[in-house]
C-alpha cells in the first residue's frame, strides 16, 4: 500500500502532456518586466534607476523585511523603466522593465556544469547566502525560503520533505528536473539539511512518475539521510499539510506552521535554486515552466528567465490556438485566469495552460442537492456546502468557528460539486473577510 | 492581440458529473426492479407509475411556472424519480386518482412548498405516500396476489401483515411462517406487496450499480440494513416465538427499497459520513420498532421521515473529523 494522506482528495485527470519532453532553454525575452512582488511578503525595496545598466544576476531590488527577499536581473541590458504593470494577480503593481543588450553575467557566477558536492558553509552562513540569493519557494507558494530555514525559537525541525508530488494536472517542469538534474537536487537537499540541522531528508513523489521515482532512488544511494517515498496519486497531496501527513504522518495542528510538527517542506525547484545559489552562486533568475494545454500544438518545459513574457513562451510552443478561452498561470486546480498575454513570468509561475473555448467556461449553477461530496473531498475535514452558505449570509463569527481559515484553497470542492456551485469563491471571500477580522483584533 | 481572455477563480477544471446524471442514474438503477414489477403485476402497475410520473413532471411544471415563477426544473430528473419511488411504494392496483393526489402531495407539499429541488426536509416520494396512507388506508394496503398467472383480481396479505395479524392473535411464530413464501422465494420477489417492495435481489442489483458508479457510499444503505438484522435478531434471540428472524425484516416490505432509494436520498440525509451512520441507525431502531411494536405492520417509511426531521440537526452537531484537530 502506498502512502497518501487520509482525509478527502480527489483524483483529476492528469494529462502530463509534456512528461517527455526535455527542458529546452528558451531564448532571451527582447525585454524583460521583473516584478518586484514576486513572493509572499514585503515587495522587495528597488536600488537600481531608469537608465542604468545591470548584469545577468544583479541584484535590482532589495529584501524590505524578514518575510521578503532579493530580487536579481535575469538580464543584461538597461533598465528602460519602472512602472507599474499587469501581474498574473490581474493588478497593476511595480516592475523592473530592462531592455535586453547581450548575455552579460555577474562575474562571481560559476556557468560551469561541473557537480560540486559539498560546501565549506555552516547553516548561518548557508541560510543568509538563500536570502542573498532571492530564492523562494518555487512551487507557486513563493514563500521566501530563509524563513522556513529559520525556525522560530524554542522549534527544532527534525526532517526535512522535499516536494517532488507535483499533483496539479498537466504540470511537468517538477517531473523533468529530478529527471534531469538528479544529482543536483540531492546536492541542494544536503545543503537544506545542513542549513537546518537534520540528519532526514524525504522526497514525496506520486506514483505517476516511475521514472523519476527510479532515478531518484539509485542516486539516493551515494547520498547518506535521503530516503525516496513514491506516494499514491492524489490531489492536493502538494500541498504541505497533505505532504507532511503523507510520509511522516503528523498532522500539522489548526493554524500552526509545519514546524510545530518539526517538519520543513520544500519543493524540489527550491532545492536546486539551493544547489545553484550555494554551490554556483547563481541567484534565483529562471526556472523551468511548462507550456502546456489539449489544444497546445507542442507542450514543452522550457528553462526561462524571470521576466520573460507568457507570449514568448506560448509562441515557442506553437502558438495561441483560435479557440482560447483562458491562459492560466500555474496548473488547472490552482493556478490564475491571466488577463493578458503579456503578464510576465515570475519566481511562482509554474506553468502556462492553455484553456479551450469549450472547457473554459462554467456550467450554470443549480440548487445545491446536499450530497455531501464537498465533505467528502475537503482535505482539511471542513464542510465547503455550510462556509459558501456562511459566507452569502456574512456571518462570519460562524464562518470562523467553522474554521475558514483552515481552507488551503485546493478547489477540490468545486472540482467535484455537481450542482457546479462556486464554493471556493466564497470561501475565499470567506477567508479574505474572517482573517481581516481576525487582524484588527490584534 | 485582441483576443478576449475569460477570467475565472481556480479551480478551471471539473470532474464532469452533474446533478442530472446523477438523478438519471438513480433512475437507471430503479429500472430492473421497476420492470420486475411490471411482469409480476402487469398493466396495473405500468399504469400506476405512468400516472404518478406524468403527474410529479406536471405539478412541478405548473409550480414553477406559476407559482414560483422561475425557470422549469423538470430536465433535472428528480421530478421523474419522485414519481417512480412514489408509484413503488404504493399497491399496484391503487386507483389512478389517489396516486395523482399522491403525486400532488409528494411534489407541490413535499418538494415545491420548501423551494424545489434540494431545499426540501422529508423525502418527497415519501411524505406523499404517507399521505395516501393515512387518507386511504383501505386501498393502500390492498395488495393484489402474486401468483403464477401474474393478473389475479383477489387480494392477499403483505407476509408483514401476517405476522402482525397472528402475532396480534397470539399464533405462534412457527404457524405463521408456514403461511408466508419460502425466504428464497422472498429474495427472488415472490411475494405481495407495493410496486416497488416485491424483489429484493433486483433492488440489490441496483444498489451495486450505484455503489459502482460511486453515486451513493456504503454507509446509509449497509448501515440501515445492518441495524435492522442486529436489533431484529437480538429480539428474535431473547424470544423467537414472539418476535421474527431478522432475515425475516430484511427481506420483507420496504427494508430493501426503503435503505437503497429512499434513506439515500442526499437531499434529505446528513452530509457527513458520521452523521449519515446516526441517521441510519435511527432509521434501522424506528422500523424495527413499528414494525414489532406499532400499529403499522411496516414502518420503514415513517422512520425514514422521522430521521428526516433529525437531518439538519445531525447536520449541525456531527462534523467531520477537521484535519489537525487540537482537543
Amino acid at each position: 500500500m502506498l502512502k497518501t494522506f487520509k482525509i478527502g482528495g480527489v483524483h483529476p485527470a492528469e494529462n502530463k502532456l509534456s512528461a517527455h519532453k526535455a527542458v529546452e532553454q528558451l531564448p532571451l525575452p527582447k525585454t524583460a518586466t521583473i516584478m518586484v512582488a514576486q513572493h509572499i511578503g514585503a515587495p522587495s525595496k528597488v536600488i537600481v534607476q531608469r537608465g542604468d545598466e545591470v548584469k545577468v544576476g544583479q541584484i535590482i531590488a532589495q529584501s524590505a523585511g524578514f518575510v521578503s527577499t532579493n530580487i536579481h536581473s535575469s538580464v543584461s541590458g538597461k533598465v528602460m523603466k519602472i512602472d507599474t504593470v499587469v501581474d498574473s494577480s490581474g493588478y497593476k503593481k511595480n516592475a523592473i522593465v530592462i531592455n535586453v543588450v547581450g548575455d552579460e553575467w555577474d562575474e562571481s557566477i560559476d556557468r560551469s556544469t561541473e557537480l560540486v558536492t559539498d560546501t565549506d558553509l555552516d547553516a548561518k552562513a548557508i541560510t543568509d547566502k538563500i536570502l542573498a540569493a532571492g530564492i523562494v519557494g518555487l512551487g507557486g507558494a513563493t514563500f521566501p525560503t530563509h524563513v522556513k530555514l529559520s525556525p522560530p525559537p524554542g522549534m527544532k525541525a527534525e526532517v526535512l520533505l522535499i516536494n517532488g508530488v507535483e499533483c496539479e494536472p498537466y504540470l511537468t517542469a517538477d517531473h523533468r528536473l529530478m529527471l534531469e538534474k538528479g544529482d543536483e537536487l540531492m546536492v541542494g537537499t544536503k545543503i537544506l539539511m545542513k542549513a537546518l540541522n537534520v540528519n532526514r531528508a524525504a522526497i514525496g513523489i506520486e506514483n505517476n512518475k516511475p521514472d523519476a521515482i527510479k532515478h531518484l532512488k539509485e542516486l539516493a544511494k551515494k547520498y547518506e539521510g535521503i530516503e525516496i517515498c513514491p506516494l499514491k496519486v492524489q490531489y492536493p497531496q502538494g500541498g504541505e499539510k497533505q505532504l507532511i501527513k503523507a510520509v511522516i504522518g503528523r498532522e500539522v495542528p489548526s493554524g500552526a506552521l509545519p514546524i510545530a510538527v518539526g517538519a520543513v517542506v520544500n519543493n524540489v525547484g527550491t532545492a536546486l535554486a539551493t544547489y545553484e545559489a550555494i554551490i554556483k552562486n547563481k541567484p534565483l533568475i529562471e526556472r523551468i515552466v511548462t507550456v502546456t494545454g489539449k489544444s497546445v500544438a507542442n507542450p514543452s518545459n522550457f528553462m526561462v528567465r524571470i521576466g520573460t513574457p507568457t507570449s514568448q513562451l506560448i509562441e515557442a510552443a506553437g502558438g495561441l490556438p483560435d479557440d482560447t478561452a483562458k491562459i492560466i498561470s500555474g496548473g488547472p486546480m490552482m493556478g490564475k485566469a491571466v488577463s493578458n498575454i503579456e503578464v510576465p513570468v515570475t519566481k511562482g509561475t509554474s506553468g502556462i495552460l492553455i484553456i479551450k473555448e469549450e472547457e473554459g467556461h462554467r456550467k450554470p449553477m443549480q440548487n445545491c442537492i446536499r450530497c455531501g461530496r464537498c465533505v467528502s473531498v475537503c482535505p482539511m475535514g471542513l464542510e465547503p456546502f455550510l462556509l459558501m452558505t456562511l459566507s452569502e449570509k456574512n456571518t462570519w463569527d460562524k464562518s470562523e468557528e467553522e474554521r475558514v481559515m483552515d481552507c488551503i484553497e485546493c478547489g477540490s470542492c468545486s472540482y467535484t460539486c455537481p450542482a457546479n456551485r462556486p464554493l471556493l469563491d466564497h470561501i475565499r471571500y470567506g477567508k479574505m473577510t474572517v482573517g481581516g477580522i481576525i487582524r484588527t483584533r490584534k | 492581440m485582441s483576443k478576449l481572455l475569460t477570467i475565472t477563480p481556480s479551480p478551471h477544471m471539473h470532474q464532469g458529473d452533474s446533478v442530472n446524471k446523477i438523478m438519471y442514474s438513480v433512475i437507471f438503477a430503479l429500472l430492473p426492479a421497476l420492470i420486475w414489477s411490471f411482469i409480476v403485476f402487469g398493466l396495473s402497475a405500468v399504469a400506476v407509475t405512468l400516472t404518478a410520473v406524468v403527474a410529479c413532471i406536471v405539478i412541478e411544471w405548473v409550480i414553477q411556472k406559476f407559482l414560483i415563477k422561475g425557470e422549469p426544473t423538470i430536465k433535472d430528473g428528480t421530478a421523474i424519480l419522485t414519481g417512480i419511488l412514489l408509484a413503488m411504494n404504493v399497491p399496484a392496483s391503487l386507483p389512478i386518482w389517489i396516486i395523482f393526489i399522491g403525486a400532488l402531495v409528494a411534489i407541490g407539499v413535499g418538494k415545491m412548498s420548501f423551494g424545489g429541488l434540494g431545499q426540501n426536509v422529508f423525502n418527497p416520494a415519501l411524505v406523499g405516500r404517507v399521505f395516501l396512507l393515512i387518507s386511504f388506508p383501505v386501498q393502500m394496503t390492498s395488495w393484489p396476489n402474486v401468483s403464477k398467472t401474474l393478473v389475479d383480481a383477489t387480494t392477499q396479505a403483505t407476509p408483514l401483515a401476517i405476522v402482525k395479524e397472528g402475532i396480534k392473535n397470539g399464533t405462534p411464530i412457527s404457524d405463521l411462517m408456514a403461511e408466508i413464501p419460502k425466504y428464497t422465494e422472498l429474495l427472488m420477489g415472490n411475494m405481495s406487496g407495493s410496486v416497488g417492495e416485491v424483489s429484493a435481489i433486483l433492488l440489490l442489483v441496483g444498489l451495486v450499480y450505484m455503489l459502482l458508479k460511486k453515486i451513493i457510499t456504503w454507509h446509509i444503505p449497509f448501515t440501515v440494513l445492518g441495524t435492522i438484522f442486529v436489533f431484529g435478531g437480538i429480539l428474535w434471540l431473547v424470544n423467537p416465538d414472539q418476535f421474527v428472524d431478522p432475515v425475516f425484516h430484511l427481506l420483507t416490505g420496504g427494508a430493501m427499497l426503503g435503505a437503497i432509494f429512499m434513506a439515500t436520498d442526499m437531499v434529505t440525509s446528513p452530509m457527513s459520513k458520521k452523521g449519515q451512520i446516526i441517521f441510519s441507525i435511527g432509521i434501522g431502531l424506528i422500523t424495527v420498532s413499528i414494525r414489532t411494536w406499532g400499529s403499522y405492520p411496516e414502518g420503514i417509511s415513517f422512520a425514514i421521515l422521522i430521521m428526516n426531521a433529525f437531518t439538519p440537526l445531525i447536520n449541525n452537531y456531527v462534523k467531520p473529523k477537521r484535519f489537525g484537530e487540537t482537543k
